[in-house]
């Protein structure tokens, strides 16, 4: 067991776990939104899991540390506020920003983050940039994408990737064109069994996979409840 | 309309073809994972490009996920999905020819020929690509046409490039008329 300190709070959690880890566990939230339990090596891309550590030169990603005896961890100091800040804009720059109609509304990570930082989700900051992408992609016999509200964080690759399958899901393309892609799942036995799994849906942050019937069903309320407002 | 689906059948077949070829070629190549892009760069060098359907045979060739090919593939640029057309277009994006309206150009060509940037026409006339300089930077804007190179671009010589290719099709065709009936009777 290891003992650290995390904003003067005092932790002792088993050697070898993941900094961003040890302080969930323990109910200190950072936001993050690549990272998942159990990642044998976390890719750190969101860049949101920042933390300043006593003795280090800047603030590092949280979920790549392993957590070391003595050390001294801040969660909320000026810097790590800003950076986080920062990253959390570039994200939701590109993002729809429609929380309203989104299948996600009131569950979505991204929402949650909005409110721990006590920022917008439609930044000022930055000139909002929609993605030059199809509003939803429907290649998958049971799963649509909708590529303008997915934030590329990687969960749904990773989970897929684990279920041991022969198909999985990975990224396509590159830079602002990319999307998350389901090639060599168009055929109709691979729906059945991502019917069976649908891991990818249930970890998804921000609901930019969801499956079809459940879509169908959501946007038929939207519309009901839009009708009945007038 | 019944001419329209002959081509279309035609290319399926060429396409088919394609495919065949490929899978008769693998059995040959080595079947180690690090082998994908130069199993990849072998398929383009060999065909042009890269048919969808032949993602799916390297996938199993070297027992991986489909989409992880696919993800390799579409991530670099040199592999392009569409054959290429008997004229393909090659819009400079340069600095220079970006300053001076390249992007306006390129989206005149796509509107024109109904395709996106990347794709090839239905009739494999034309294919529309971007390119980051091709060296005469003090004629922006430019654009290749096969292995021409057309210099300070407007929009409506993008037009007449495009008729340009036309007359010059039509003349050939009507050269192969004339020819054809004598080589009938000889």
């Amino acid at each position: 067991m290891v003992t650290i300190t995390v904003d003067g709070l005092e932790i002792t959690v088993p050697r070898r776990t993941r900094l961003l880890q040890a302080c969930l566990d323990n109910g200190i939230y950072i936001p993050n939104l690549c990272y998942l339990e159990g990642m044998d090596q976390p890719p750190a891309s969101c860049r949101l899991c920042l933390v300043e550590i006593e003795g280090r030169p800047g603030p590092v990603p949280s979920c790549s540390l392993e957590v070391e005896a003595g050390m001294v961890v801040h969660t909320n100091t000026d810097e790590v506020q800003k950076l986080q800040k920062m990253a959390f804009r570039l994200l939701v720059c590109t993002n729809e920003g429609q929380c309203r109609m989104c299948m996600a509304n009131k569950r979505c990570e991204l929402q949650r983050i909005a409110k721990f930082l006590h920022m917008p989700l439609r930044t000022k900051r930055l000139r909002h940039l929609p993605k030059d992408l199809p509003e939803v992609i429907e290649d998958h016999p049971c799963i649509v994408y909708e590529p303008n509200k997915c934030v590329l964080c990687g969960r749904c690759v990773y989970v897929c990737a684990q279920q041991g399958n022969d198909f999985s899901l990975s990224f396509a393309n590159r830079g602002f064109n990319t999307v998350i892609s389901f090639f060599g799942s168009q055929n109709e036995g691979q729906g059945d069994a991502c019917l069976d799994c649908q891991a990818c849906v249930d970890i998804c942050p921000v609901g930019a996979l969801n499956l079809k019937d459940d879509r169908r069903r959501h946007l038929r309320k939207m519309a009901a409840k839009a009708k009945a407002r007038g | 309309m019944s001419d329209r689906c002959d081509h279309d059948q035609e290319i399926d077949l060429e396409e088919q073809q394609i495919l065949a070829a490929i899978e008769a070629a693998l059995p040959a190549m080595p079947t180690d994972r690090h082998q994908l892009i130069p199993l990849l760069q072998h398929i383009q060098g060999t065909h042009g490009y890269l048919p969808l359907g032949g993602i799916a045979l390297v996938a199993r060739h070297l027992k991986m996920a489909a989409s992880k090919v696919y993800g390799v593939a579409t991530f670099y640029n040199q592999f392009r999905f569409n054959p290429p057309g008997r004229h393909p277009l090659k819009v400079c994006l340069g600095t220079a020819c970006h300053v001076k309206g390249g992007e306006i150009i390129l989206e005149n060509f796509s509107r024109r020929l109904g395709i996106a940037e990347g794709e090839t026409t239905k009739d494999r006339e034309y294919s529309l690509e971007r390119v980051a300089c091709v060296g005469c930077c003090a004629l922006a804007p430019v654009v290749m046409v096969g292995e021409k190179t057309e210099s300070y671009v407007t929009p409506s010589k993008v037009e007449g490039i495009i008729t340009e290719i036309e007359i010059q099709n039509e003349i050939a065709e009507r050269a192969k008329e004339k020819h054809e009936p004598e080589s009938d009777t000889q």
